[in-house]
């Protein structure tokens, strides 16, 4: 029990600051506690949920996707382009868009482990690649997506978010083997000690690889849930899920030198990510001083994770 | 039927690095059901054959073959897949997962599905530490990372006899063990040579060789140069076999009567709970004071606390003048203190591996050669310059990165890193942990000059002949105490032995009459 509580210490509190904050966001907005309110809440921050669960996946590896960001604006666009029609168009729009997530994330593990380039220049690289891509797929905000799947995934079921059901469905079914599976296993292991990996036999190429299109496979649920949200795609929106991701799995507790960390701390740290936003609008803050007031609780969360430091007696540990 | 001797064949290897050959077609056959030791100094080649065996490195040329197959060894899993298992001297140990992920680590149980069982996982994991016989006092789902460097071992330990291999090698395997815990893996080794397995191991402790194995094999310059069955050789036979030419003594001798200075370093009742309790001793400049006992006793906790690595240590605490702990590893080595540690672990708290020897050896010394803050190179270059010679560091360069290094020679640039800011108190952890014979003799006589010229020695070994050969007094610490106080005839290993195993109630260690009135 307490080998538990010690090692999933972060993500608690991340939970902890989420219910917090949704707790005061219900309280002022003027609506209340409603299914009406809390569709649009989770509606809010599900797509950035994804890209940071995609994120998660490559940090746990030691590997970091600076463009994810930018696979999401892809694959939006190309959703705003095939996801309408028959259902069988819809359906083979939504498996193209995911494979297109996938191709991307494959792209970017490819080069990481085969061309030996670190992964913040690779994927920094790639990234300017896919918004290249994504403008050419749709020049400016528009094109349109099903609106009937639309309705459905962003609305609700028996009084529970749609899209809550399916960032847990989603993340379930897809990464939920893979933790358990020896592919993930690998994953944590490269993570935490890649040498130790490559002495053990374990195959750390292909657990480098599926992290990143694990990661593109992600960004691309969050293109496809931005698509049924807005009903549209935008080229431009990549570059601030990119940041915005990295801090949610800072917040949730992920340590960025991989290996420890958990894809449940991630969606809190996303969804508190979104709540500070609606909590100031509601509150009226200026709408300025939104990025302040995001990098000040990012800074207070953080620094909540050194209070341990504090708590070392012997220094040497906390090169550790 | 295949003749039982030749189960290993390793032929004609070579393996070369830039124009240095590590081994010289090297010939080499080790017996099924055997245990057999690779003795010779560092750089002989034992390390290399072994990294070749376990697919870490590529031979360049020659073949191995096991039980008459002939193999391809191009990665660690190729030689997973044909039964070798390696224990490394470093550890291969996933730090964030649990000691039963790591000993599964390779080949965990699996459902049907596919996916990872992980009550199997620990079961497996629990039973094989039994096997051991330390299971006890070992939680298999504790993080590695939390686990002691003694229990991490042992892990690593169990993760090689999982998989139940045909060549088990182990490269000082035991050195980071409790005397308890080797003894059982000894036990446990000798199991399974019964078995049939082919044990392969390296080991500077020949009290361990000669309990152990039933073959012997000396390397010299990457060559095989004797194969005996063990004991048929004496200790002085085998040492000439292993450098070619004669040691006479491996230890300098120690000065007739202890120097009449006054304690450079003296602590009352120092206590770090629960590590450390009540613990007192002082050290004369001159003198060498070894610490003893089983591992995780608090000489470690000790040393740290002299170096002002820990916090709220309570006590008092007298270096030279100053009657203080220093505050930090920064303030330590500045005056009135002038302490170096040398630290346990040389490849993360001793050197930065990919700077030069020169960038390393100035180190911690670099105030001293600044002015206005910019780096006299001149005055740094001669001060490199002198400690390469003085502790006869063999290196091409001293720009090469100090990772190139052989361990020896590692382990000299650390000492050299802290001799450059010339230290009053030298504090040691462990200071020749997997070093060759051959640079063990020169460390132990660099420190009893050391001594000569008026620096305190405080130094920890897990080796007991080290404590009997090179220390003027031994403390035995057991529970975070001092247990006993060994010196002149009384410094016996069955006195160490005894006192590290609490058996028999020593007298309270006695306090030098001088410390009381020097602390107070």
């Amino acid at each position: 029990m307490s080998i538990a509580l010690h090692r999933n210490a972060r993500m608690l509190a991340a939970r902890a600051l989420l219910i917090v904050l949704l707790a005061g966001f219900l309280a002022i907005h003027p609506r209340g506690v409603s299914t009406g309110v809390l569709t649009a809440w989770s509606n809010q921050g599900v797509a950035l949920a994804f890209v940071a669960v995609g994120q998660t996946i490559v940090v746990l590896s030691r590997g970091i996707d600076l463009s994810i960001g930018a696979i999401m604006a892809l694959t939006n666009c190309t959703a705003s382009v095939l996801v309408q029609g028959s259902p069988a168009e819809v359906a083979f729009g939504v498996a193209a868009v995911i494979l297109c997530g996938a191709a991307c994330g494959a792209a970017n593990g490819l080069i990481v482990v085969k061309a030996r380039i670190q992964p913040i220049v690779a994927t920094l690289a790639t990234g300017a690649v896919f918004s290249g891509l994504a403008l050419l797929v749709q020049p400016t905000p528009g094109g349109s997506v099903d609106e009937t799947l639309s309705d459905l995934l962003t609305g609700d079921i028996a009084g529970v978010p749609a899209s809550l059901l399916l960032l847990a469905g989603l993340v379930g079914l897809v990464w939920g083997p893979v933790r358990a599976a020896r592919l993930g296993r690998g994953m944590l292991a490269v993570g935490s000690a890649e040498g130790a990996a490559y002495m053990s036999g374990l195959p750390i190429d292909r657990a480098k690889i599926a992290a990143y299109v694990l990661a593109g496979v992600f960004a691309a649920f969050g293109g496809l849930f931005l698509g049924f949200q807005t009903l549209s795609g935008d080229p431009a929106i990549g570059g601030s899920y990119t940041l915005n991701s990295v801090a949610a799995v800072v917040l949730g507790g992920t340590s960025l030198m991989g290996g420890a960390g958990s894809v449940a701390g991630t969606i809190a740290g996303a969804l508190i990510l979104r709540t500070i936003g609606s909590l100031m609008f509601f509150a009226g803050v200026n709408p300025m001083a939104q990025p302040l007031l995001e990098g000040a609780v990012l800074l207070a969360a953080v620094a909540l994770g050194a209070i341990r430091l504090l708590k070392i007696r012997n220094r040497l540990e906390m090169f550790r | 039927m295949l003749d039982q001797a030749d189960f290993l064949q390793l032929d004609d290897v070579t393996k070369r690095y830039g124009g240095v050959a590590a081994l010289n077609k090297l010939c080499f056959r080790a017996r099924r059901g055997s245990i057999h030791a690779i003795l010779g100094e560092n750089g002989a080649g034992k390390s290399t054959l072994m990294k070749i065996l376990a697919g870490v490195v590529r031979a360049d040329s020659g073949t191995v073959r096991l039980a008459g197959e002939p193999l391809d060894l191009r990665r660690p899993a190729d030689a997973l897949a044909n039964g070798i298992a390696c224990i490394f001297q470093e550890l291969s140990i996933v730090p964030d997962l649990s000691a039963a992920e790591n000993i599964c680590l390779a080949d965990p149980p699996r459902s049907r599905l596919g996916l990872i069982d992980r009550r199997a996982e620990r079961r497996a994991a629990r039973a094989v530490l039994a096997e051991i016989g330390c299971a006890d006092g070992l939680d298999v789902r504790t993080s590695c990372a939390d686990l002691p460097l003694s229990k991490r071992q042992l892990v690593e330990i169990a993760k090689a006899v999982v998989r139940r291999p045909r060549v088990l090698i182990l490269d000082e395997a035991t050195s980071a063990l409790t005397a308890e815990d080797a003894a059982k893996v000894m036990a446990l080794l000798r199991r399974l040579r019964e078995e049939g397995t082919c044990v392969l191991f390296i080991s500077h402790r020949m009290h361990e060789v000669d309990s152990l194995a039933d073959t012997c094999s000396v390397f010299r310059n990457g060559e095989h140069v004797a194969t005996f069955s063990a004991g048929s050789k004496s200790h002085d036979e085998i040492v000439r076999l292993m450098i070619g030419r004669p040691i006479a003594q491996i230890y300098p001798p120690k000065p007739a009567r202890p120097p009449a200075a006054p304690a450079y370093l003296a602590i009352a009742d120092l206590g770090w709970p629960p590590a450390l309790t009540q613990v007192s001793l002082a050290v004369r400049p001159g003198e060498i004071v070894g610490l003893g006992g089983l591992d995780g006793q608090g000489q470690r906790e000790l040393l740290l606390a002299l170096a002002g690595v820990l916090r709220g240590v309570g006590g008092t605490a007298r270096f030279g003048t100053q009657a203080a702990l220093p505050a930090s590893p920064r303030a330590a080595k500045r005056r009135p203190f002038r302490t170096a540690l040398i630290p346990e672990d040389r490849k993360t708290e001793g050197l930065f591996l990919g700077l030069s020897i020169r960038d390393n050896i100035a180190m911690a010394a670099l105030d001293g050669l600044a002015r206005g803050g910019i780096v006299d190179s001149a005055a740094e270059r001669a001060l490199v310059d002198r400690l390469i010679a003085t502790l006869q560091i063999m290196a091409p360069d001293a720009d090469a990165p100090v990772g190139t290094l052989s361990g020896g020679n590692q382990q000299k640039v650390v000492l050299a890193k802290w001799l450059a800011i010339e230290p009053r108190l030298l504090l040691l952890m462990d200071p020749t942990r997997g070093i060759d014979v051959g640079t063990k003799q020169e460390i132990y006589r660099l420190f009893r000059e050391l001594a000569a010229s008026g620096v305190a020695i405080l130094l920890y070994s897990t080796d007991y002949d080290e404590l009997i050969g090179l220390c003027d007094q031994v403390l035995v610490m057991y529970g975070g105490r001092v247990a006993a106080r060994l010196e002149g005839q009384d410094l016996t290993e069955e006195n160490l032995l005894a006192a590290a195993l609490n058996l028999r109630p020593a007298p309270p260690a006695a306090r030098p009459a001088s410390l009381t009135e020097a602390v107070a």
